[in-house]
């Protein structure tokens, strides 16, 4: 096996005696796409903020690419190719979608150009490449707080993909979208980061989209990883069953 | 020098007694509106001359030396208890939902007002009564002849002042409630409490104690022009220095800053006005949220 | 730029100039009013970002100063402005790394406590800047060249409009810069700049460094104009001043602080006269005014009424 892009260590942190992480260990592997699945509050968003830096883990390790990155700064963080996007989208209310993009791919390259317009041509063409990608073009000109639900997080995970990230971790990607809508985003979303060959991962509570997308589930429950394996093979464990699903059918089909 | 030293201290007693009663009001008010009003040092310019008028007519009249100290807490409830409600219900209220910018703006603008006011009223020239020094008499203290006045009857109502409020809150429902609001504004409404009658009556206590910290203040300074706008610069460095919203914390600093400001006085008088400053950004460069300030938790 | 703003703007220049000619007077008033919408410029590059600072006379100030120490060894306009200027944006830069850690209330405020601190020591350090006194500065000469009194009011004039005329198109291209673009975040979630990789921060220090450039370089104008300096120049009712100039010209486009400095200006000239004692009053009221029912200012209000013209065409 390559060595991992992603390497995390026995890390541990609690909030007023709730332990999140109890002791993680989780490997990424380039090219993945992984879902973490677990009870409600079981600590999955944590790990999306322990690797980008908004929280510092207790104890333990994370490396990235070979380097330590646990504590650094969210902003140096993605300065070396991690991204992430939100459960709840976070879009520049002031701009259009077209903007916010822009934005992003101007703060991945030439940010600091106090004269240069924001849509110049290059940053243009760069922003709606990627709303072409992620089927947004047609509401380029919309302002991001006129945008239903499942669009506001494509851009949200556009906006992700503008800084040209290796690891992208995604908070629920499907979630408060119509059930009618997940696949078609799925579907974009999947062979948006095949194209760019970005590794990813992300926190799920749809088995239905965990089964048909991942190529990997790590179970998150009580602190610890209960399984990791192919979706098939985890998803029928009898443990991860009683932990995890029992719980979560319900809520997803809720 | 030990001389100088001493005397010093019990300026720096006394003045921290002054502006603590400023810097008390903003911090609470701060703590339950969310609205830092730029206007409360004019609640201090404007009680010190109302107090300083009123002071003036007691003192012709026969019953002078007992009439002096009540007439200055006459003065502050008269100034906090017009001005304050007043503002809260017409301006403040209309205010609370938007953004801090303009919360800021708005009284700022009440500030202008305010700064004018006092002038068309008392004019430019210094106005002083002394009625309340000669009414307490003065006191030995060590070599020190010093009234007794700003020995004992400033920082006794500042303590008091402190003591006070810390009861009030702490053990009285209506203090609770205070604090419940302070807590969670939301979940406190969702329990019925009436924010806006908190709102009402924690700016107008606010108020009361500005107007009385200026009221005690117009014995022992010549009010001009301009005391408002020192007075409000420098209660903010006393609460940004605790924190915004630490009420004990107001107090140690108002000391430090009292105390720093009149050892200038004495020693380096051209520095008197920056002593205060660099303390508080000294401090602020170490703990960005103040000596017992807390960072606001950054939801992502 | 925006087209749609050559015209006024054309229509804006060429009237200061008419009106000039035609009331020798308003030379000086309209000089003063484009040195203030230099500063006041840079407060909107702050309102854009949602702050507000209480004390940017310091850097007036700054400015001014600059000029009236520099002028016995620099007798040059062309000189002595660029310096303001640098001053401005020295001074701007040192404040700027702890300010700009700030936001809201404590900005506003820290700038103030600065501003004031400034303004004290102005009128205390007597031997450098004789107090309240205030120093003269001789009129300097423009371009190497002595001018009489009213040649050199219209250079200083027609220089400081060519400034704010450059300036203000600068300003217009960095608000449409990424940059520019990046300042309405610090308003609303500035954690979005974290997510994206920049410094919210360091996006504020710029905003706030270009910002006492302006009015140092205005503070520099107004010391070649009125030639005479003294620390009511950084006084908190100038700070105030320059934060109600911005509200009133509304600070949805690079010509609301001219225009509302111009307003400004002419009506104070009148009025302050009038009611010397009332003048801050008149502008608090004015000022909770606009906040409350017209918070785009009277540009704005010209926005409105060309629109709805517009439309009906």
């Amino acid at each position: 096996m390559t060595a991992p892009l992603l390497s995390a260590r026995g890390l541990k942190i609690a909030f007023g005696g709730v332990k999140a992480a109890d002791g993680i260990d989780l490997d990424i592997a380039p090219g993945e796409f992984v879902a973490i699945i677990g009870p409600n509050g079981a600590g999955k968003t944590t790990f999306i903020n322990m690797t980008t830096g908004y929280l510092r883990p207790h104890s333990g390790h994370i490396h990235f690419d070979g380097a330590e990155i646990t504590g650094r700064p969210p902003r140096s963080i993605v300065r070396r190719g991690i991204a992430r996007s939100f459960q709840i989208p976070q879009l520049f209310t002031e701009h259009t979608v077209i903007e916010n993009v822009a934005l992003k791919v101007a703060a991945h390259g030439r940010f600091w150009r106090p004269f240069r317009p924001l849509l110049d041509a290059g940053t243009a063409a760069a922003a709606m490449r990627l709303l072409e990608q992620f089927g947004l073009a047609g509401v380029a000109t919309a302002r991001a707080t006129e945008l239903n639900e499942g669009t506001r997080k494509l851009t949200d995970i556009a906006m992700a993909m503008a800084l040209r990230p290796r690891l992208l971790l995604m908070d629920e990607p499907t979630s408060g979208v119509a059930s009618a809508e997940k696949f078609g985003i799925m579907d974009t979303l999947v062979a948006a980061l095949r194209a760019e060959r970005v590794t990813a991962v992300f926190v799920e509570h749809d088995m239905e989209v965990v089964e048909r997308y991942a190529d990997r589930v790590a179970v998150w429950s009580q602190g610890k990883i209960l399984a990791s394996g192919p979706p098939a093979a985890v998803l029928s464990d009898p443990a991860v069953l009683r932990e995890v699903i029992g719980v979560e059918t319900g809520h997803a089909h809720a | 020098m030990t001389l100088l030293l001493f005397l010093a201290i019990l300026d720096g007693l006394a003045y921290a007694a002054q502006v603590f009663m400023v810097a008390v009001g903003l911090t609470l008010i701060f703590g339950v509106l969310r609205i830092l009003n730029v206007a409360h040092g004019s609640f201090f310019a404007i009680g010190g001359y109302v107090a300083a008028t009123l002071g003036t007519w007691a003192a012709a009249t026969a019953a002078a030396p007992v009439l002096a100290l009540p007439v200055l807490l006459l003065a502050a409830v008269m100034v906090g208890g017009v001005l304050g409600p007043a503002i809260e219900r017409l301006v403040l209220a209309r205010i609370y939902t938007k953004e801090h910018v303009l919360q800021l703006l708005v009284t700022f603008a009440l500030f202008m007002i305010l700064e004018d006011v006092q002038k068309l009223v008392w004019g430019v020239q210094p106005i002083f009564q002394d009625g309340p020094v000669r009414a307490l008499g003065q006191v030995e203290v060590g070599d020190i002849i010093y009234t007794a006045y700003q020995l004992y009857l400033l920082p006794g109502v500042a303590l008091a002042t402190l003591f006070g409020l810390m009861w009030f809150l702490r053990r009285t429902l209506t203090g609770r409630v205070i604090v419940a609001v302070t807590e969670d504004r939301e979940a406190a409404t969702a329990m019925g409490i009436d924010a806006n009658r908190v709102y009402l009556l924690t700016f107008t206590v606010g108020t009361v104690l500005a107007a009385l910290g200026g009221a005690l203040a117009s014995p022992t300074t010549s009010l001009v022009p301009g005391v408002g706008v020192n007075m409000i610069v420098l209660s903010f460095a006393v609460v940004a220095t605790a924190g915004l919203g630490q009420i004990e914390g107001a107090m140690l600093t108002a000391l430090l800053i009292g105390l720093g400001r009149s050892v200038a006085v004495y020693f380096a008088p051209e520095f008197e006005v920056v002593i205060p400053y660099i303390i508080m950004v000294a401090v602020l460069l170490i703990r960005p949220h103040g000596l017992f300030g807390r960072p606001e938790l950054r939801r992502v | 730029m925006d087209r749609r703003l050559t015209l006024p703007t054309l229509a804006a220049a060429t009237t200061v100039v008419a009106l000039a000619i035609a009331a020798p007077w308003l030379k000086f008033v309209f000089t003063v009013a484009l040195a203030k919408g230099l500063a006041v410029l840079g407060i909107l590059l702050l309102l854009r970002a949602g702050q507000v600072s209480f004390g940017h006379a310091l850097y007036i100030a700054v400015g001014a100063y600059t000029v009236a120490f520099l002028r016995p060894a620099i007798g040059e306009v062309l000189l002595l402005l660029p310096l303001a200027a640098t001053a401005g944006t020295i001074v701007g830069f040192a404040v700027g790394l702890f300010v700009a850690r700030y936001r809201d209330i404590f900005f506003g405020m820290l700038n103030l406590a600065f501003s004031m601190v400034f303004y004290s020591l102005l009128e205390k350090l007597y031997a450098y800047t004789k107090g309240t006194d205030g120093i003269r500065v001789p009129r300097p000469t423009i371009g190497g060249v002595t001018l009489d009194p009213v040649a050199y009011e219209w250079a200083v004039l027609v220089g400081t409009l060519a400034l704010a005329l450059t300036l203000g198109w600068l300003v217009s291209r960095f608000l449409a810069s990424p940059l520019g673009q990046a300042l309405p975040a610090i308003k609303t979630r500035e954690t979005r700049l974290e997510f994206a990789g920049i410094s919210a921060k360091r996006v504020l220090l710029v905003a706030y460094v270009a910002s006492a450039a302006l009015a140092g370089l205005g503070g520099g104008i107004i010391a070649c104009t009125t030639l005479h300096v003294t620390p009511l120049l950084s006084y908190w009712t100038h700070s105030g001043e320059l934060v109600f100039i911005a509200i009133l010209g509304g600070a949805g486009s690079v010509l609301g602080p001219f225009l509302g400095a111009a307003v400004y200006e002419l009506v104070r000239v009148y009025a302050a006269a009038a009611f010397p004692d009332a003048w801050q009053m008149i502008l608090g009221a004015v000022l909770l005014v606009i906040i409350l029912f017209a918070a785009r200012g009277l540009w704005g209000m010209y926005e409105d009424l060309v629109l709805r013209k517009d439309r009906r065409a």
